[in-house]
């Protein structure tokens, strides 16, 4: 406890390139950045495969492989191969990070949709699309939130490694205070990628609560 | 009016769900598809809006084929009633209602309007239009269900076991509600069960399929009762053919006579009991005016007399009818009704 105190009440670490709210911006826009990023590939993908029933054993199989994939190691990998001093090498793991629970999820949600929903929704002469968006989304859409979720805690935890290869973000408070056997600060920036994440749970509560349905909510 | 004209579906696998189905809906008609499961009904219903398209045969409504029009638009206009009710449930039972003619691209206010005229029609409170479809009980969501489906004013209606998922008691009233509802709107209704004493309640025809999709029969209820074509639909239509065949004679030909003095009515002049030395005894009513024979008959056999109490809407006794007088009537009935078998050779006692 006394560590965290210390560790912000400590003007040096508020300022500079350096400080506080460099960082925290650095690694807000490297898990932002990611999970958009990974949304936009695996929201449609997930949509598409589990409204048309197309495609699922590469949905299923891509996401189990992109979760076995070491993003420490691919990270090290990246930067390997196009060299240090970009951000974007830290974005690739992290986005292959999140594609799979959001893919997963949207996949499944859609897919999940009671048959005799669908049937009702045909049956009443809604067009394919129309029965995508105005019926399996809006009941699917607790399950993709959550997907949304699970990815965006994953991503912000994880972002700490871009400071492994000389990026910034929190990571760097991690590192730097590990190799210089400065344990405040390491525990200081844990303690913020802690908080960070927990932001994100909430951000994305209260998301739920306002885009999804009462009908669909309650109903659970 | 829906023609099926030598319609198969067959499935990749050779699986024959309906085979050379021929028959005819009429405009402004309930059609009662009945038959044990395997046999092709719900196939044969989803073949009329194209949830399913026939191999070969063609379906025509109203002499154009369905499969010259765009599923959703003919879908559009085509009220579908299923057994889940299917509601959507991220949405309000008024927005539910209004569906189709949101699709159709009536304005929100006009279908909101037309939605809310819908769920009275059907018996539904105002006040459940802002809940949501997990809010109401299974009858009340099937009851959307049929509102939802009448919507757009759609001329024929499909309704495919909407009400097998329901206690017996809630299915009888929906029962009622719907045969209330078609004595207004003379729908063309297609309705799919597979209990056939729902068939005979609510079908003007009924068409009963056997396993592998072929039509066993079509007839109206009470001649299916009487004149079976074959061992089949005898079964099928199980025990009391003749005592359930009397539901579709109405009573009101019966010969009424005066209520004699052991009949003891309270000061409205409805009926208490019959009197005996020990105090009352039981007794059974009927209103000719609405009741069938089959009522008639049943209030006679309560009573230790065997004479039927007969009571206007009110409950007040107008008149009574001996066993003598039902007699005749059921005599005069079996004299008219029955015609000889055909000579098949099969077993008359059925």
């Amino acid at each position: 406890m006394n560590w965290l105190i210390d560790f912000f009440s400590n003007p040096a670490n508020w300022s500079g390139p350096g400080g506080i709210p460099v960082r925290l911006l650095e690694h807000l826009e490297f898990s932002v950045v990611a999970l958009l990023m990974a949304a936009a590939v695996a929201i449609p993908l997930g949509l598409w495969a589990g409204h048309t029933g197309r495609g699922s054993l590469v949905v299923v199989v891509s996401a189990n492989a992109a979760r076995a994939l070491p993003t420490l190691g691919i990270l090290v990998l990246v930067v390997l191969i196009v060299g240090v001093g970009s951000t974007w090498p830290v974005l690739i793991p992290l986005v292959l990070l999140a594609v799979p629970p959001i893919l997963v999820n949207t996949y499944e949600g859609v897919r999940g949709v009671d048959p005799d929903l669908r049937d009702a929704a045909y049956g009443m002469g809604l067009r394919g699309p129309q029965v995508l968006f105005r019926v399996k989304v809006p009941v699917a859409l607790p399950l993709m939130l959550l997907g949304l979720r699970l990815a965006a805690i994953q991503v912000v935890a994880t972002a700490t490694v871009a400071a492994y290869v000389g990026l910034g973000g929190l990571g760097r408070f991690i590192m730097d205070g590990l190799a210089t056997k400065n344990y405040t600060i390491t525990i200081g920036g844990a303690f913020l990628v802690v908080v960070l994440a927990l932001a994100a749970q909430a951000g994305f509560t209260l998301l739920s609560r306002v885009a999804v349905s009462p009908g669909v909510r309650r109903a659970r | 009016m829906i023609t099926f004209e030598g319609v198969t579906k067959r499935y990749d696998d050779g699986t024959v769900a309906v085979d050379d189905l021929s028959l005819e809906a009429p405009t402004g008609a309930i059609t009662v598809f009945v038959g044990p499961s395997g046999c092709g009904k719900t196939t044969s219903l989803r073949m009329i809006n194209r949830m399913i398209d026939a191999t070969e045969g063609r379906v025509l409504l109203d002499g154009q084929d369905v499969r010259e029009i765009d599923p959703p638009t003919l879908r559009r206009g085509i009220g579908y009633v299923i057994q889940q009710a299917g509601l959507f449930p991220h949405r309000k039972i008024v927005d539910n209602v209004a569906t189709v003619p949101y699709l159709l691209g009536w304005d929100r206010k006009r279908a909101r309007a037309r939605a809310m005229e819908l769920l009275e029609r059907v018996g539904l409170d105002a006040g459940l239009a802002r809940r949501y479809p997990f809010q109401l009980s299974g009858g009340q969501q099937q009851r959307v269900g049929v509102a939802r489906a009448l919507a757009a004013d759609p001329p024929v209606l499909l309704m495919d076991e909407p009400f097998s998922a329901v206690d017996p008691i809630v299915r009888a009233s929906l029962q009622d509600e719907l045969l209330r509802l078609q004595s207004d709107l003379q729908k063309t209704i297609v309705f799919v069960t597979h209990d056939i004493d729902e068939a005979i309640k609510l079908g003007d025809t009924v068409a009963v399929l056997r396993v592998g999709g072929r039509l066993a029969q079509m007839a109206g209820p009470a001649t299916l009762l009487t004149e079976p074509v074959d061992d089949f639909v005898r079964e099928f239509l199980g025990r009391d053919r003749g005592i359930r065949r009397l539901s579709f004679i109405p009573a009101k030909d019966v010969r009424l006579e005066a209520a004699p003095a052991d009949l003891v009515t309270d000061a409205a002049g409805r009926p208490l009991g019959w009197r005996a030395d020990g105090g009352l005894l039981p007794y059974g009513t009927f209103n000719p005016e609405r009741d069938s024979l089959r009522a008639a008959l049943d209030a006679a056999l309560l009573a230790a007399n065997g004479t039927a109490v007969a009571v206007d809407e009110d409950g007040r006794v107008i008149g009574v009818v001996t066993r003598e007088a039902l007699d005749e009537v059921l005599g005069q009935y079996a004299a008219r009704h029955t015609r000889p078998l055909p000579a098949t050779g099969e077993d008359p006692r059925g």
